[in-house]
């Protein structure tokens, strides 16, 4: 906007006169009647908006005010100003006589009479045509930066669920369940994966496995590693093999991320399932045997993708009815509360307590234990996989 | 969470009196009735809320799609005195929340005995043979004052505003949390309010109503005021010598009286 000039010194009366410093404040100023009539305003303010004083004296303050601005003003300006004697910083735009807009932060004080009614309000009016295009800037980014932290939101869920079945398939004879929890909001994809898939004649695969480190990144690794152990499974029919190809594919991929995983081949024999399983640099499976403590299976072996010529083992076992095998991420012994880390004992105890319970009410008990025990939040990925013969 | 946690519900006044409900408007919380209330405490049990979003109320509650219309706020209202089995009540709403407590009597009408709407609007916008007062565009205009009044709201006020329990005596930290709402709720409740038409459920108030309207109100014109009154079939009108929206804050004393005129014609107290 253009302003007039200041009248010169020469021309001006006295800079100590109270009228002076009145009217010549770099700043509006006026008086209103507790409903809103202007009693008196500053010549700033008249010259700011293009009226005289004698003119802004017969209109009300909301008469200075878009439409909009009015509803916040009865909304939230006037009774914030009658209910504790004082509003500050109140952002509202005031129309000019030529039709524009006045960007200004107003701060109003009233008065209150010693019998408690109200009496005059101040308002001081400062331009701040500039301050206000800033925050008008500001919000535009704001929203944008919400907006793209949706889309990645999104992008991870999306992502995330091609890393996992869309739901376990139906197994005869054999009890299968599974659970996967992002880490924190899930704003940011996860390493951990699960599968279980078919072999032909009455075979299963059943993989669990961590990507280290998380994003975009490791779920490419994650999204080449579960495809690989498919393509693999056909030919290898040893777990042990399977991840010593799985392996020498990671390191030839060129990426400098390894991964963790849990190999287990199945086929039912008998009332049971005779395993094979085997594990690359990954916490053993939980057996949780019909009679007897549940306890951890000694296995072991390398990380998948750091060593060229890593090699593998197979361990057999046999589960009968009643028993179930646990596979999990360390998203659940290594989650920390206030209690410390969760930890194997903690986690034994757990499942020892679910023995006999279905695969489902397995990876449940867990999964809550583990929630709560985090607060509700999960700090790292979470996945489970439950497999019990009925 | 109950519906009276969750709206920081206060209850006061005389514990086997009948119940009245004040229900604040868009903007404010309870606190806008402090000088209101007291008139009615020693025959009265006199009940106060917050409205999702603003003053004590739980933000955590907020569910977009539950308050999406007008119909989830009024919802609360509904559960709040549900909740607390009141009978016979006499529920006051200002603005918004006139519409709001007459969607709360047609939901429960046998636990409502009469309605105080104080300066209501049943449709904001203008429209062909309605005139509200206002247009689409000011209330776009409506919606970015709010952003702009609320760009300093930050995280940090949230524990000072859900901290406000007791009923505080109207100090220091009050004066940072009053008219402060969550931004986010704020802008959908301003939007949700200010874009609603409830003219349609004017007629089907069963209730004796009183309107309390005042002389000059930019928000609630005389004229919508005499629309709701002759809309609702057992509605009167007061018409109040006062300027705003906010009768019980400019005037209160005239607006009390109104008020205590229409319960005591409702017969509520036992002799």
């Amino acid at each position: 906007m253009t302003r007039e000039p200041v009248p010169s010194s020469e021309t001006a009366p006295a800079d100590d006169d109270a009228e002076d410093l009145y009217h010549r404040a770099p700043c509006g100023y006026l008086t209103t009647a507790p409903d809103g009539r202007i009693r008196r305003a500053n010549d700033t303010l008249a010259r700011w908006l293009g009226w005289s004083v004698e003119e802004l004296c017969s209109r009300s303050f909301l008469d200075l005010l878009t439409p909009g601005g009015r509803i916040f003003h009865e909304t939230h300006f006037a009774p914030l100003l009658r209910m504790h004697g004082e509003a500050r910083e109140i952002a509202v735009d005031l129309r000019r006589r030529d039709g524009g807009r006045l960007s200004v932060l107003v701060n109003a004080t009233m008065d209150r009479h010693a019998d408690g009614t109200q009496g005059a309000v101040r308002i001081a009016v400062f331009d701040a045509t500039e301050r206000r295009r800033y925050e008008r800037e500001l919000l535009g980014a704001k929203e944008r930066a919400e907006a793209s932290e949706e889309r990645a939101r999104t992008l991870a869920r999306t992502l995330q669920q091609t890393l996992i079945p869309p739901s376990l398939p139906r197994i005869p004879g054999l009890d299968v369940a599974a659970a996967y929890r992002p880490a924190g909001d899930g704003s940011v994809v996860g390493g951990d994966f699960y599968d279980l898939f078919d072999l032909g004649q009455g075979e299963w695969i059943a993989v669990l496995g961590d990507v280290c480190g998380k994003g975009a990144e490791a779920a490419v690794v994650t999204a080449l590693v579960r495809y690989t152990v498919r393509a693999l499974a056909i030919g290898s029919r040893q777990p042990s093999r399977l991840i010593q190809h799985l392996n020498e594919a990671l390191i030839h991929n060129g990426s400098d991320r390894f991964c963790t995983l849990v190999v287990a081949r199945l086929r039912s024999e008998g009332r049971g399932w005779r395993v094979a399983l085997s594990v690359g640099g990954h916490p053993a499976p939980l057996l949780l045997p019909a009679d007897g403590r549940a306890h951890r299976l000694a296995a072991g072996g390398p990380l998948v993708g750091v060593i060229d010529d890593a090699t593998y083992v197979d361990h057999d076992l046999y589960l009968g009815p009643g028993d179930t095998l646990l596979l999990y991420t360390d998203g659940v012994t290594e989650a920390s509360g206030a209690a410390g880390f969760f930890g194997d004992d903690r986690l034994l105890d757990v499942v020892d307590a679910s023995t006999g319970h279905s695969a489902g009410a397995v990876v449940n008990t867990v999964l809550d234990e583990v929630l709560a025990f985090q607060g509700g939040l999960a700090r790292d990925d979470i996945a489970l996989l439950a497999l019990s013969v009925p | 969470m109950t519906a009276v946690a969750r709206h920081h519900v206060s209850v006061s006044g005389r514990p086997d009196g009948p119940p009245i409900v004040f229900v604040h408007g868009f903007g404010c919380d309870q606190h806008m009735w402090r000088n209101i209330t007291p008139a009615f405490e020693s025959e009265y049990r006199v009940v106060m809320m917050d409205l999702m979003g603003a003053g004590g109320s739980d933000l955590s509650s907020f569910d977009p799609q539950r308050y999406s219309s007008l119909d989830g706020y009024a919802a609360d209202i509904t559960e709040v005195v549900r909740e607390l089995d009141l009978r016979d009540a006499v529920l006051v709403g200002h603005s918004v929340s006139a519409m709001l407590v007459a969607l709360t009597q047609l939901a429960e009408p046998d636990r409502v005995a009469g309605l105080v709407m104080v300066a209501p609007s049943p449709r904001y916008i203008d429209e062909a043979g309605y005139t509200g007062g206002f247009g689409e565009e000011d209330i776009d205009e409506l919606l970015e004052s709010l952003a702009s009044n609320y760009l300093g709201w930050s995280a940090a006020m949230a524990p000072a505003i859900m901290g406000n329990a007791e009923r505080p005596a109207l100090g220091e930290e009050l004066t940072e949390s009053f008219c402060r709402m969550d931004p986010a709720i704020a802008r959908s409740f301003a939007s949700v309010t200010f874009r609603s038409d409830s003219r349609d459920l004017l007629p089907r108030i069963e209730a004796p109503t009183l309107v309390l309207q005042c002389t000059d109100d930019v928000l609630a014109p005389v004229s919508v005021g005499e629309y709701v009154t002759e809309q609702i079939p057992r509605g009167s009108m007061v018409l109040l010598e006062a300027t705003g929206h906010c009768p019980h804050l400019s005037d209160p004393v005239p607006t009390t009286e109104a008020i205590v005129a229409f319960v005591h014609d409702l017969d509520l107290v036992p002799a």
